[in-house]
């Protein structure tokens, strides 16, 4: 197999031999169900509650704070839904940002269809929501207000804290999908005032399938899956002990190597972001430059299509994703580039790269290379372009 | 996802380009839906597609059935030029994904407009040619989900 550059971080990472080692003996040697009493059992018990504690403790939480779940998108339903279903008697409206991930979004719609009120709020250009406008939407019926903790496609990391106070302020619960930030960013449950947090595990080097929904104590939210006591009778299900064992090694992991890891991503980011905008003519940034994830880039190249793009980068093994609606089913580019004001075409034209702690300046000196090539390549075909060139002469500029 | 045709085409793609002063030249797609096609013909005085050449801002499939169409139509009269349909297209580049079958009737609306064109200028009418839309994605809606 020819060399892969895996520039993909955000949809997902390469499981960490080490995860996987840790995760290896609960197939087949401590197999038991944990809920049992004999010791077989007991040795899966003990590992799990090792990963509850060690994400607690991450999180600045108590281990029976901690749920575990499939993953980010059962968190996000799990706490939008219940919460809903909980605090009706209260109100039946929800806050929430235009930029959130869709399993907030589509589930936000599936509670509207049942009778909640929604509001999405706006970002700013650079994809940071409007605090003013976050105030204003509150209503007497206001139960939960969702912001993610960072953007999973621009990388913008959100003000929590001071959402976290508004809504606190105000007597409402306040819910973060923090699946792009756990792992990349130091969070503390007190000090942002978070009731509920959604994270899951491949995002940082552990495994698929495994999540966790932090739950304030005193919040009351009802059973996700019903069945068995496990989770404290909040999520039936026997537990999936490889994978939570799995999620406690890479959330140490993270925790153990943040300060270095993210330091040089960012680092790295920042060469990758300014050698971009400075060799490729017509290209922005989408995102804010400083408060942004510290392994995320997020270009768009005027007059070019993205999944064409990705398509040639995957053919010098360079794997990244895009905005446009080609690679997601639909016509529409993405709601986060929309949101943030790029006209269509401009949306259409993004790449996003996402690194990781293996990533080498060698790596993006490749990368960027081949894009400067591709993206010549894509305007030399493209239509758009012929029309800039006819009526402008060809001025070199950034857009704007 | 994609057959290999359809790579082959939007890697290697056929009579990808302009034609300076050509006989006809039609634009179909927007830059909102993330697909333009631009088809150009050179047509002679007996009528035959003597070239042709395309520009596509679009995904890969954008391209290919771009590519195609013109390999499709070169060489060919007008009448059957107006025969290669998406579905001569698309059977061409042994099938697309059915989100990328909007890619192949931008492609045979390409060749209309293109004609279109050329029989505005010339003055005449090209028998059971219409008007091309301005916009391939006029009326289309996306299915409502269920959630």
């Amino acid at each position: 197999m020819k060399k892969i550059i895996y520039l993909d971080n955000a949809a997902t990472t390469r499981t960490s031999p080490k995860v996987v080692e840790a995760m290896l003996p609960y197939f087949t040697e401590f197999y038991g169900n944990a809920s049992t009493i004999y010791e077989l059992g007991t040795e899966s018990k003990k590992a799990m509650n090792n990963a509850r504690d060690i994400i607690a403790d991450v999180l600045g939480a108590q281990a029976n704070e901690i749920y575990f779940t499939a993953g980010g998108s059962e968190s996000d339903n799990w706490a939008l839904k219940a919460t809903a279903e909980a605090y009706a008697a209260k109100g039946k409206h929800i806050i929430t940002s235009k930029i959130e991930h869709h399993a907030i979004l589509h589930t936000c719609e599936y509670l509207e269809k049942n009778g909640y009120s929604v509001t999405y709020v706006d970002v700013d250009e650079n994809g940071i929501i409007k605090l003013d406008e976050l105030k204003k939407a509150i209503r007497p019926d206001t139960i939960l207000i969702s912001v993610m903790f960072a953007n999973n496609e621009i990388g913008t990391v959100q003000p929590i804290r001071e959402i976290g106070q508004i809504a606190h302020e105000q007597g409402i619960l306040f819910h973060t999908d923090a699946v792009q930030a756990f792992g990349q960013l130091p969070i503390n449950v007190d000090e942002c005032h978070i009731d509920m947090l959604s994270a899951s595990g491949h995002k940082l080097n552990g495994p698929k399938g495994i999540g966790f929904l932090y739950i304030r104590k005193g919040v009351k939210i009802r059973s996700f899956v019903h069945g068995g006591a496990q989770e404290r009778k909040r999520r039936a299900g026997t537990e999936n002990i490889p994978a939570i064992v799995g999620l406690g090694e890479a959330a140490k992991l993270a925790a153990q190597s943040m300060a270095e890891r993210t330091a040089k991503e960012a680092q790295l980011r920042d060469y990758l972001i300014g050698r971009v905008l400075k060799e490729v003519p017509y290209t922005r940034l989408n995102g804010d430059r400083v408060k942004r994830l510290p392994n995320n880039a997020n270009f768009s190249f005027q007059f070019i299509e993205g999944e064409s793009l990705l398509i040639m980068l995957d053919m010098e093994g360079i794997c990244g994703s895009s905005g446009s609606a080609c690679t997601s089913g639909s016509l529409d580019p993405s709601h986060v580039l929309l949101a943030i004001g790029l006209p269509h075409e401009i949306a259409h034209g993004s790449l996003r790269l996402t690194l990781s702690e293996e990533t080498t300046k060698e790596d993006l000196d490749f990368v960027v290379e081949t894009i400067k090539k591709i993206v010549e390549r894509l305007r030399s075909m493209s239509p758009l372009y012929e029309d800039f060139v006819k009526k402008n002469g060809g001025e070199r500029k950034n857009v704007q | 996802m994609y057959s290999e045709k359809v790579m082959d085409h939007f890697q290697n793609p056929r009579n990808m380009g302009e034609i300076e002063n050509a006989s006809g030249v039609g634009t179909v797609g927007n830059a909102k839906c993330g697909d333009i096609m631009r088809m150009y013909l050179d047509i002679d005085e007996n009528g035959i597609i003597q070239d042709v050449k395309f520009k596509t801002f679009g995904c890969g499939a954008a391209v290919a059935t771009s590519s195609m169409a013109t390999e499709l139509v070169k060489g060919k009269n007008i009448q059957e030029a107006l025969q290669v349909t998406n579905k001569a297209v698309m059977e061409a580049l042994d099938g697309l994904p059915p989100v990328k079958v909007h890619c192949s009737l931008l492609a045979e609306e390409a060749i209309h407009a293109a004609l279109w064109d050329y029989a505005q200028k010339h003055g005449i009418q090209i028998e059971g040619l219409k008007k091309p839309k301005s916009d391939i994605h006029e009326g289309e809606e996306d299915e409502e989900e269920e959630y």
